[in-house]
């Protein structure tokens, strides 16, 4: 398919997908918002997962980063100035970690991401807790559920587009490389830890912007909500069903899934982690590149 | 003062006794298992539910629970870990897969404990007596549960670098590619190695159930301990993780007591960062 026709394609689904809420009823628009919401959420963490197969578990933190910051500050400061403090911060702490642990093996980034929402969830709960005595905030601002789905949207193109373009670009060139052998990559002059460290920042910075577009949805936030590890989970399974190394993988991943966690928390709240556990389990072992993967597997041993 | 130190001892000595298991999973049967802490969590769960409802006192318990934890563990390998042992590649691919899989065993196995025993704390006394040691007093259970990583701790080692057994398990660590030349069977190794690790994630969760409260959740919190201690101990090195266990258990017992409890998990990200600023391959590891 030509690029052209692809982004006409891509531009009118975007457009329809946009007129969507004044057509359809108050839960639909609901819905839309929480898929868009983990559209978003699993291509980014494909940005930087997928090329470099450094599985990052620290999903939630940065998107109860991005909803916290929008709670402390959205009473102080005018609401894009808010969006832009909370991808500060999470691109201030994706630096932190990344420079800490994206030298080494990948073993050590897994564990350091693995306790960070822990981490932090603690942190804020102790901040909170002793030095400015609030536990629970509120946040006031005047958006209904389609302006918070229409932020999310354009966040979604956008990432898409990030995506898109970096694989095309000179990075891309180099992440295929350091995916097939890191050691050869850093031996043709690519600067590993550098490439590696730009992408976490990208990657980390849309989640925290996730999060924080999606505080309003609250109203009410402490840490415990905003820090929920299945967050971190779901954006995992529906990344990794899709395919982590595709541009529209976690899309094909996300949305079945995420109208299937929909149905399924609302019927079975109480044993949804484990079924979420065990079709995660189900998907390693089955389709461990993605669905999409498994297609083209599929029809290329129909050919031959 | 004195107190705290035994306190953190005590805490050290299981966080060791945790952290020789995941070692023996990782660095021999190469599995990257991050549902260490629910098998933990878990056997805590069946300690308490074997005292308060059977009366069964948690040392006698450790001769029901171990070798229930050695089976499951090893059916577990059998199930689920050996497929993915015989499809990967190469030990970087093993390595993801293990990650994501034992990832979604955390979710079943803590949510099956929701669903049981609800997200409430628990805990239980047992042994709850004090005991004066160099003129302070410590809990009863506490003492117990510094004495039983002791022995079990010891007797590992004692296995590990003084039995033809342990030699072969270390072998395998060591040159997993060489050992098979000199006749070992690297995955009857493996299973072995996992299935022990798995007993002593049980072990360490019967002792810890003895004095701490514990929830359904916790599970990830004890993981990371672990891990943090393989590394800083250096992988594979058993010497490494009870010096770095010990280390970890007083870093904490210290923050808790003089600072604040809130800020425990801090206290043992930050040993975390300065090492791997440090020493990335840890105390006793070789470069």
């Amino acid at each position: 398919m030509k690029t052209s026709i692809a982004f006409a394609l891509a531009f009118t689904a975007l457009a329809l997908l946009a007129v969507a809420p004044l057509i359809l009823p108050e839960y639909w628009t609901g819905v839309l918002l929480g898929m868009t919401g983990y559209v978003t959420l699993a291509t980014a963490w494909a940005l930087f997962s997928g090329p470099t197969r450094y599985v990052s578990l620290a999903t939630v933190a940065f998107f109860g980063v991005g909803a916290y910051t929008v709670a402390v500050l959205n009473e102080v400061l005018p609401y894009p100035l808010v969006l832009l403090c909370a991808a500060g911060i999470g691109m201030i702490m994706a630096l932190v970690v990344g420079l800490s642990t994206l030298r080494l093996a990948g073993v050590y980034f897994v564990i350091f991401t693995f306790g960070l929402a822990e981490l932090v969830r603690q942190t804020v709960s102790w901040w909170e807790v002793n030095v400015t005595y609030t536990m629970g905030r509120y946040v006031f601002l005047p958006f209904e559920g389609h302006h918070i789905y229409w932020q999310l949207l354009a966040l979604a193109a956008i990432t898409f587009l990030i995506a898109w373009a970096i694989g095309r670009s000179r990075i891309g060139l180099a992440l295929k490389a350091l995916g097939d052998d890191e050691t050869v990559a850093a031996h043709a002059g690519i600067d590993v830890t550098r490439i590696k460290l730009f992408l976490f920042v990208v990657s980390s910075t849309i989640i925290t912007l996730v999060g924080a577009i999606q505080a309003p949805r609250w109203t009410y936030i402490e840490p415990s909500i905003v820090f929920n590890p299945t967050v971190s989970f779901m954006t995992l399974i529906m990344a990794l069903l899709g395919g982590a190394m595709r541009l529209w993988g976690p899309l094909v991943g996300a949305v079945p899934l995420f109208l299937l966690f929909e149905w399924l928390s609302g019927r079975f709240p109480d044993h949804f982690s484990i079924i979420l556990g065990a079709l995660f389990i189900l998907i390693v072992f089955v389709m461990p590149n993605g669905v999409l993967a498994k297609i083209d597997d599929l029809r290329k041993g129909r050919q031959s | 003062m004195l107190e705290h130190l035994i306190n953190g001892l005590v805490l050290g000595g299981t966080y060791a006794l945790v952290a020789m298991g995941l070692s023996l999973q990782y660095g021999i049967a190469r599995i990257m298992n991050l549902s260490f802490g629910d098998t933990i969590i878990a056997a805590c769960f069946a300690t308490y539910i074997l005292f308060s409802s059977f009366g069964i006192n948690p040392i006698v318990a450790l001769a029901i629970i171990l070798p229930a934890s050695y089976i499951v563990s090893l059916g577990v390998y059998r199930l689920m870990m050996e497929p993915l042992v015989k499809r990967a590649p190469d030990e970087g691919a093993l390595e993801v897969d293990s990650i994501l899989l034992t990832f979604g065993l955390l979710f079943v196995i803590q949510g099956c404990l929701l669903v049981i025993f609800g997200g409430g704390y628990i805990s239980y006394s047992f042994m709850n007596t004090p005991v004066s040691v160099l003129g302070t007093l410590v809990s009863g259970n506490r003492l117990l549960a510094l004495v039983l990583s002791l022995a079990i701790g010891a007797a590992l080692v004692i296995v590990l670098y003084r039995t033809r057994w342990g030699m072969i398990l270390r072998a395998v660590a060591l040159a997993p590619k060489s050992a098979p030349l000199f006749g070992i069977d690297t995955d009857k190794a493996a299973r072995m190695a996992f299935a022990i690790g798995g007993t002593m994630a049980a072990t360490g969760g019967v002792v810890v159930s003895m004095f701490q409260t514990f929830t359904a959740t916790t599970g990830v919190v004890f993981t990371m301990k672990a891990l943090i201690v393989v590394i800083l101990g250096g992988k594979g090195s058993v010497p490494g993780a009870i010096v770095a266990g010990l280390l970890l258990g007083l870093v904490e017992t210290f923050v808790a007591a003089y600072i604040d409890p809130g800020l425990t998990l801090a206290s043992v990200y930050t040993v975390f960062l300065l090492l791997l600023l440090v020493r990335p391959n840890g105390l006793f590891g070789k470069a």
